[in-house]
């Protein structure tokens, strides 16, 4: 019989809409960050990191390259005999057939696949966080205070406290309260949507509410388990934590890594993060070239001037081009005398020559002002911009456009492209 | 295809001075990412060659670490796969292996045992990209019994480290001299071999049985008016590591564009064991030009025309120029370094000099790493 101690079941069936033309064609848990890694990367290598090997991935929305990416494995060693790596997208069953409706409802639709593996605990994960943490050490306290249910929690500013899940808890860490993205929040102890439950507990409530609508864990799991008197405990993490839910945090938490010693630190010897690197070799920089304050990753080729900025892999920089405060994808090429100011460039991307990104005033995008803001220039994957072309702030470009799409050469901020056809 | 592999990566010069201390040449670090058995292992797996067997000797540490896996270049197979032989002791032998065709003889069962009707053999210090598969075909229209790889190098350069070979017009080998005082023509041998697994079978037998171990001296010059040996001429890149200065001219050579093109962006790809490194970070009063720098650096000072490998340290107002920075080295800050290639793993201590001046100079410190 097969018996581990703990498995992860991994959330990474998004969208993350709120990503805007970054997600929209890849789940939001492939998405690059920090010039080689993708988002999942990171809950990923913290399973193995923290002796977990037995890590089921849901997968939902545009699979495609998180199938790829996760493959069998190799990077993160998941690859195993028993356990290891094991992609789960919905499927079709005798009874009822449906696509995961919420979080919890996808954990239940793969019930089989957990009761394989006999587990005693089993770990819930979303594939869109950036952090390092030992799950172990969770483990070791959920088993001490014999809890049913540990939540991992985080201290949050008070006033964006009612975007989470939160939690009152007394001094032992006993969850007294739940809330659900509540409009007064009564503490400012979020959860990070991280849990343990004991194998057994998770079984019973998931059975319980399986008829439950768009079953999730904040709204309907917890609540319940609560309600029913489970040993529901708080376990306070104080790393580094970000959700990369929006474009502006997912901007912030890339430009984090250029510091000089970044708080969170992809350098450090032990808690390594692993990757597919499918570029291998190191990047060149050219004689007319200037880098200051950026990280850079394998393949690339720099003939300008970088500044703080995160470029990919396999990226191609252009003479004469500058690109500051910006995330610039793998295996994107700028051509030369490109200006490029506070953007993110997604992968395959082809911007042409004397191209002009982040220009003029700060104007709120017509089409999605939430989405769309904080001044950045956000262009999807494989889109082409043309040669001589000005762009302005709060824009987003999505597919291949020619110059007819510019009245006189110029995207003025808050203007939005989408168009079809991919970068070849 | 139709092939098995066999790659010396047993071997050691003296000219490569201190860097064959810790290593063999098939594992010295190449171009930033590579590892010189790289390129052949690389050339094997995408010619299609499923059986590939390393044969070391000389301080195998660092490339059996490096072929620790064989999954990197797609060797991790339940049919074939790699395999890495060392000399052994066994009942009736206890030498070392006395030469290349005594180190293949002490392996014939792995010749014996596989049924692909040729074998490519091929040493671990070239850096190429080839297929194979255009090596056999030729070897298949002449009719060879042996055929052998060679280039046409550029007047000028320090051939006489090289077997040294004359054909006539149809291609056989005429003449056949091996590191000759005088090279009497510029085509040299690049240690890439063709035969038909039975032949070599019986002619290692032959030659261990008249006490001979060498595959080129009592094989191939040995055997050329006998047999068909024939050239095949490479036109390609080609570049042998076995010298500080060629290995120094081969890694420089990689900051040309035509060069890093034909190697990192044109199919087939070179693969290698794939280490988990950040990007590489360009710290305030970093100053780079004209350089590759790997995966895992962090610069502080200035790279100038050089090579940094894997997981350098440069520090504050550092200066690197023409210079070669092998992988994990670390640099104290106010240091200069000109001409050099600073072996693996040392720590060069703040306000140091180094500089190669006829020549280039190879630094080994061991000095102690005080860093957090």
């Amino acid at each position: 019989m097969i018996k581990k101690e703990m498995i992860a079941m991994l959330l990474a069936g998004g969208q993350g809409s709120r990503l805007g033309v970054l997600t929209k064609k890849v789940a939001k848990p492939a998405v690059a960050f920090g010039g080689k890694y993708r988002i999942i990367d990171f809950p990923l290598s913290n399973c193995i990191n923290s002796g977990i090997d037995t890590v089921g991935v849901l997968t939902q929305y545009q699979p495609l390259r998180l199938n790829t990416h996760i493959g069998i494995g190799i990077p993160w060693d998941l690859d195993r005999n028993i356990g290891g790596v094991t992609v789960l997208p919905p499927y079709e069953k005798s009874t009822s057939s449906e696509w995961y409706t919420g979080t919890a409802n996808a954990i239940y639709q793969n019930l089989e696949y957990m009761e394989t593996y006999n587990p005693e605990y089993v770990l819930i994960l979303s594939g869109d966080h950036i952090y390092k943490m030992d799950y172990e050490v969770m483990l070791d306290f959920h088993k001490k205070n014999n809890a049913d249910v540990t939540i991992a929690t985080m201290p949050v500013p008070m006033e964006e406290a009612s975007r989470f899940g939160i939690v009152v808890a007394d001094e032992e860490g006993r969850i007294e309260k739940f809330e659900e993205k509540p409009e007064h929040p009564s503490s400012n102890l979020a959860s990070m949507g991280i849990y343990i439950f004991s194998w057994k507990i998770l079984k019973e409530a998931l059975i319980a509410l399986s008829d439950e609508k768009g079953c999730d864990f904040g709204m309907h799991i917890i609540p319940h388990c609560h309600e029913n008197g489970n040993r529901l405990f708080a376990y306070e993490f104080n790393g580094y934590w970000k959700d990369v839910g929006t474009l502006g945090s997912y901007w912030e938490a890339n430009m984090e890594l250029i510091d000089i010693i970044p708080e969170f630190n992809l350098y450090e010897e032990f808690w390594k993060i692993y990757t597919k690197s499918d570029t291998l070799p190191p990047q060149y920089i050219s004689g007319e070239a200037r880098i200051e304050k950026s990280i850079i990753s394998e393949g690339t080729e720099i003939y300008g001037e970088v500044v703080n900025s995160v470029i990919g892999a396999g990226v191609r920089i252009g003479k004469g081009t500058v690109v500051r405060d910006s995330i610039i994808m793998r295996d994107t090429r700028i051509g030369e005398n490109v200006v490029i100011d506070k953007s993110i460039v997604a992968e395959n991307v082809e911007i042409g020559n004397n191209v002009v990104l982040g220009i003029g005033d700060d104007v709120p995008n017509k089409l999605k002002p939430k989405i769309y803001s904080f001044g950045l220039v956000t262009i999807g994957d494989r889109s082409v911009i043309p040669d001589n072309v000005k762009i302005g702030k709060n824009t987003a470009i999505s597919g291949v456009t020619e110059p007819s799409d510019y009245p006189n050469g110029i995207l003025e901020s808050g203007e939005t492209i989408m168009k079809a056809g991919d970068r070849r | 295809m139709r092939a098995i592999g066999i790659i010396l990566a047993g071997g050691n010069s003296y000219r490569m001075k201190e860097l064959s201390n810790k290593r063999a040449i098939a594992a010295m670090p190449v171009a930033g990412s590579y590892r010189s058995i790289d390129f052949t292992l690389s050339n094997m797996t995408n010619s299609h060659i499923q059986r590939v067997a390393v044969l070391t000797q000389y301080n195998s540490r660092s490339l059996n670490e490096h072929l620790s896996s064989s999954k990197w270049w797609d060797f991790g197979r339940k049919q074939g796969g790699l395999f890495v032989f060392p000399p052994t002791v066994t009942m009736d032998n206890n030498f070392w292996y006395r030469g290349t065709a005594d180190a293949i003889y002490q392996n014939l069962t792995f010749l014996k045992n596989s049924h692909e009707p040729y074998v490519v053999i091929a040493s671990g210090d070239g850096i190429y990209k080839m297929d194979y598969n255009k090596v056999l075909e030729y070897h298949i229209a002449k009719k060879a019994d042996v055929t052998v790889v060679c280039k046409e190098m550029a007047p000028g350069q320090d051939i006489e480290r090289f077997g040294i070979l004359r054909m006539d017009e149809d291609g056989r080998i005429e003449d056949f001299d091996e590191k000759p005082m005088v090279a009497t023509s510029n085509t040299v041998s690049c240690g890439i071999y063709v035969i038909r697994r039975r032949q070599l079978i019986e002619l290692l037998e032959k030659c261990a049985k008249e006490d001979r171990y060498d595959f080129v001296k009592d094989i191939l010059v040995r055997y050329k008016g006998m047999k068909r040996i024939y050239g095949y001429k490479m036109e390609e890149y080609w570049s042998n590591i076995s010298t500080v200065e060629s290995y120094y001219e081969t890694n420089m050579s990689f900051l040309q564009p035509e060069i890093r093109d034909y190697f990192f962006r044109q199919y087939p790809d070179v693969y290698s064991k794939v280490d988990d490194l950040p990007p590489a970070k360009y710290n305030p009063g970093a100053v780079v030009k004209n350089s590759l720098v790997s995966s895992g650096c962090i610069v502080n000072g200035t790279v100038e025309n050089s090579v940094l490998f894997k997981k350098v340290f440069v520090g504050n107002n550092v200066t690197i120029k023409n210079s070669i920075i092998l992988n994990d080295v670390y640099i104290g800050d106010n240091t200069t370094i000109e001409n050099c290639i600073v072996e693996s793993r040392d720590t060069i201590r703040a306000n140091t000099y180094h500089k190669g001046e006829n020549g280039i100079k190879v630094v080994v410190e061991k000095n102690e790493r005080y860093v957090l």
